[in-house]
């Protein structure tokens, strides 16, 4: 029985319905772009948003699950097949949903959208809104479903048994790369948030501790009481913020817990090393709780507070940046704009969750579509949220947050004197203010997105709970959250990169896979966290504030891994001998292509030192050569390590073109095999009585 | 009894909080033990079960452990 919503007992009511809901998200977009000169209310961007993902989700996701996928309901999920009451469990679809939630939605949608605020709000709603109807929770969508069908086989291995053994290791040096970039720029996040900050650094420093009691707890006192540990560690963890502050407020203790960026990207290095041996009750569990309960409550009050503030956005709905030239990231809307918007519009990354345990749990095939299609809205949703909050602060300290010292100065008064003269005028006062208001020393050249967002949902909260005197309260809650949960990805991240690290060696010498050596552990595991050390610290030390040159790195290699999974998608629908509608995986296969391939080129080749690293390495290799050295450098040691570092970012972007244009080559050749091919070849793994059932008949 | 308009069921109070509570489980990548124990009396009677000790160290464990890559996450 192929898969059908129960028919409108009503259906001019449906109509009426529908229509309404089509007008107001029309009339909601509308009021968004109108807008000149004029601050919109933060809930027309919600009330757009939620008619388009209404709307997507009842029309075009129900189009791909009935006529494009047919998923069927009596076809016996994997859950069923090869139920093992651990990780294969027919699961409550609404249970499961917040699973694969948890489990999608991390930091990145809420740094993307702050960052592609500078060009205003709209460029960036109007992507996130048609790269999530027709990208991003498409790939989640038809991903979890290919996966189903393959008894919950991850991407690596559908690539390799849907594309071939070549393509199979050109997509897991991809992931690999990916993870390496993700685990650098989010590292960087938390240096930029913490960095010449005791407040957060010693709430930051505070949840190991209280992270290992926690695990303690959980494993000897009352073993696997979760609830009862996570609330300990909820409360030790508000203590540590209320306590943060007067350690900021005592010059001894304040100077204890001040550290310079460099200083932050060590220790994370060594975190990173060091956690991700430990016994993973012992620290990266509990905290696992901490930051997913933290996260998903936090997102709730987010949206309550929006809600119930109603905030004016008081970004411009476009600002003058377009045009490339704006100081948070370089590059022009196009291919830019769709690079820094990844998670919450379409993230590669998602691939791995919908074929990792999501599938596994699937109760019944025709609940894919809710769970693949309609999780990914909500992290959309998340987005919106975190737009929001970067959009409600006023352009200026916007601005003044998100440029790098060597573009606005370090003082105040020239940061005011530099963003007045772009036309967002802002007074010296009111940037020392607000950093008082969250007990900071400063908000200048606080780049990375978090302590935007951090500032935004503080004005948010506070004006919610607290009043003016608890913005300092939830300014720390908010980094805290936002590093506690970067933190867990960097030590569960650290320990994933060493096992693909092993994996991927072993498909050239066995030996390394399934080692319990301690060696290789160590070697893998060095090689990992040196992998993504190399990136943060290079970061770190980047005169425009590192996010300028790793984000874009790391959005090009999520929408370069988006870009393979919906080649894989589109090879699996000629296989499958639906190549009428192929349109649906392979338009935003070609968009994300078209995308990522610009994106890389530029980053190559541009005129422009600010966007291309070869004619960056260029112009520090000619001021060499004159004797000269340019600012960051202070000596010539220093200038041959930029232009190195150049070099390296252009081979990555480099290899990241060559991935892309190489499974875009191998999908074609499968495809034309497909079209060749008389019959269905697709590999599924079957569900015996169903196919003998579906002969029979 | 479902909703007419959204085809959801009528909410009931207590079934919502016991979800709420397996789903915040599932977050964190603890499944239902009462489901295991079912399954393992009715498919597996012969062999032993997991006290609920025992079950929570190991989907920890294999959560973040060797060739764990359930607790991957992303941006």
């Amino acid at each position: 029985m192929p898969v059908s919503a129960t028919p409108s007992p009503n259906r001019p009511v449906s109509l009426a319905l529908w229509a309404a809901i089509t007008s107001l998200g029309v009339f909601a977009l509308f009021t968004l772009a109108s807008a000149r000169g004029e601050s919109v209310n933060a809930l027309w961007l919600v009330t757009a948003a939620v008619c388009v993902y209404l709307i997507g989700y009842r029309f075009y996701s129900r189009f791909i699950a009935e006529r494009v996928l047919r998923l069927d309901a009596s076809r016996r999920t994997p859950a069923h097949r090869r139920n093992d009451g651990l990780d294969y469990v027919p699961t409550d679809r609404y249970v499961l949903f917040g699973h694969h939630f948890a489990a999608i939605a991390g930091a990145g949608p809420l740094v993307g959208p702050v960052l592609a605020a500078q060009m205003g709000y709209l460029p960036a709603t109007l992507w996130l809104l048609a790269g999530v109807v027709f990208a991003g929770a498409v790939q989640d969508l038809v991903v979890l479903f290919i996966s189903t069908r393959r008894d919950g086989r991850s991407l690596g291995d559908l690539i390799k048994t849907e594309m071939g053994a070549v393509p199979g290791v050109i997509a897991m040096f991809g992931i690999l790369t990916i993870m390496v970039i993700l685990l650098a720029v989010l590292a960087l996040v938390v240096v930029k948030a913490l960095a010449d900050s005791p407040w957060g650094a010693f709430t930051v420093i505070a949840t190991l501790p209280i992270a290992v009691l926690m695990g303690v707890y959980g494993r000897y006192i009352r073993p696997g009481r979760i609830g009862e540990l996570s609330a300990i560690g909820f409360v030790l963890l508000i203590v540590s913020i209320v306590l943060g502050r007067n350690v900021a407020e005592t010059p001894a203790l304040a100077a204890l817990f001040t550290f310079k960026g460099e200083t932050l990207a060590f220790m994370l290095i060594g975190y990173g090393f060091l956690s991700s041996m430990l016994p993973v009750w012992l620290l990266l569990a509990p905290r696992d709780y901490l930051a997913t309960f933290l996260k998903i409550g936090t997102i709730v009050s987010l949206a309550l507070g929006v809600l119930f503030v109603m905030p004016a956005l008081q970004m411009p709905a476009v600002s003058r940046f377009v045009d490339g030239s704006g100081p948070v990231f370089s590059g022009s809307l196009f291919p830019f704009l769709f690079i820094t918007i990844a998670c919450g519009a379409v993230s590669g990354f998602h691939s791995l969750v919908a074929s990792g345990t999501t599938p596994k749990m699937i109760a019944d095939e025709s609940q894919i579509r809710f769970i693949g299609y309609g999780a990914m809205l909500m992290e959309s949703f998340v987005a919106i949220m975190a737009l929001i909050a970067a959009g409600v602060l006023e352009p200026g300290v916007y601005f003044a947050m998100n440029s790098a010292p060597a573009v606005i100065g370090a003082t105040p008064e020239q940061a005011a004197q530099t963003i007045s003269s772009w036309g967002f005028a802002i007074a010296p006062e009111a940037l020392t203010q607000i950093a008082a208001q969250v007990g900071e020393k400063t908000v200048l050249s606080r780049t990375g997105g978090a302590p935007t967002l951090a500032v935004g949902m503080a004005k948010i909260l506070s004006n919610a709970i607290g009043g003016s005197a608890a913005m300092a309260f939830w300014y720390h809650f908010a980094i805290l959250f936002e590093a506690l949960f970067i933190l867990t990805t960097i030590d569960a991240g650290t320990r994933v990169a060493r096992f693909m690290i092993q994996d991927l060696l072993g498909t050239f010498a066995p030996a390394l896979r399934r080692t319990r050596s301690w060696s290789v552990h160590l070697a893998a595991t060095a090689l990992a966290a040196t992998g993504w050390g190399y990136f943060l610290y290079q970061g770190v030390i980047d005169p425009l504030g590192g996010i300028n040159t790793l984000w874009p790195l790391f959005g090009i290699a999520n929408q370069m891994l988006a870009a393979i999974a919906l080649t894989l998608c589109t090879v699996v629908l000629f296989r499958m001998k639906r190549e009428a509608f192929a349109l649906v995986t392979l338009a935003p296969t070609l968009w994300l292509a078209v995308c990522t391939l610009t994106a890389g080129a530029e980053k190559l080749f541009h005129a422009n030192p600010k966007i291309g690293f070869l004619a960056h390495a260029a112009r520090f290799q000619e001021a060499t050569g004159k004797g000269q050295i340019l600012a960051p450098a202070k000596t010539m040691g220093e200038m041959q390590r930029v232009v190195f570092n150049d070099y390296v970012d252009a081979a990555l972007s480099a290899v990241f073109i060559a991935l892309v244009v190489s499974m875009l080559i191998y999908g074609a050749i499968a495809i034309r095999a497909a079209l060749r091919a008389e019959t269905v070849t697709t590999k599924e793994v079957g569900d015996e009585l169903h196919d003998l059932r579906v002969a029979r008949a | 009894m479902n909703c007419t308009i959204c085809g959801l069921p009528a909410l009931d109070l207590r079934r919502l909080g016991a979800k709420l509570r397996e789903g915040a489980n599932l977050m964190v990548g603890q499944p239902d033990y009462d489901v295991y124990v079912a399954h393992r009396q009715t498919r597996h009677a012969d062999q032993p079960i997991m006290t609920r000790e025992e079950f929570f160290l190991e989907r920890q464990a294999s959560r973040f452990g060797e060739g764990g890559r359930r607790a991957l996450r992303c941006c």
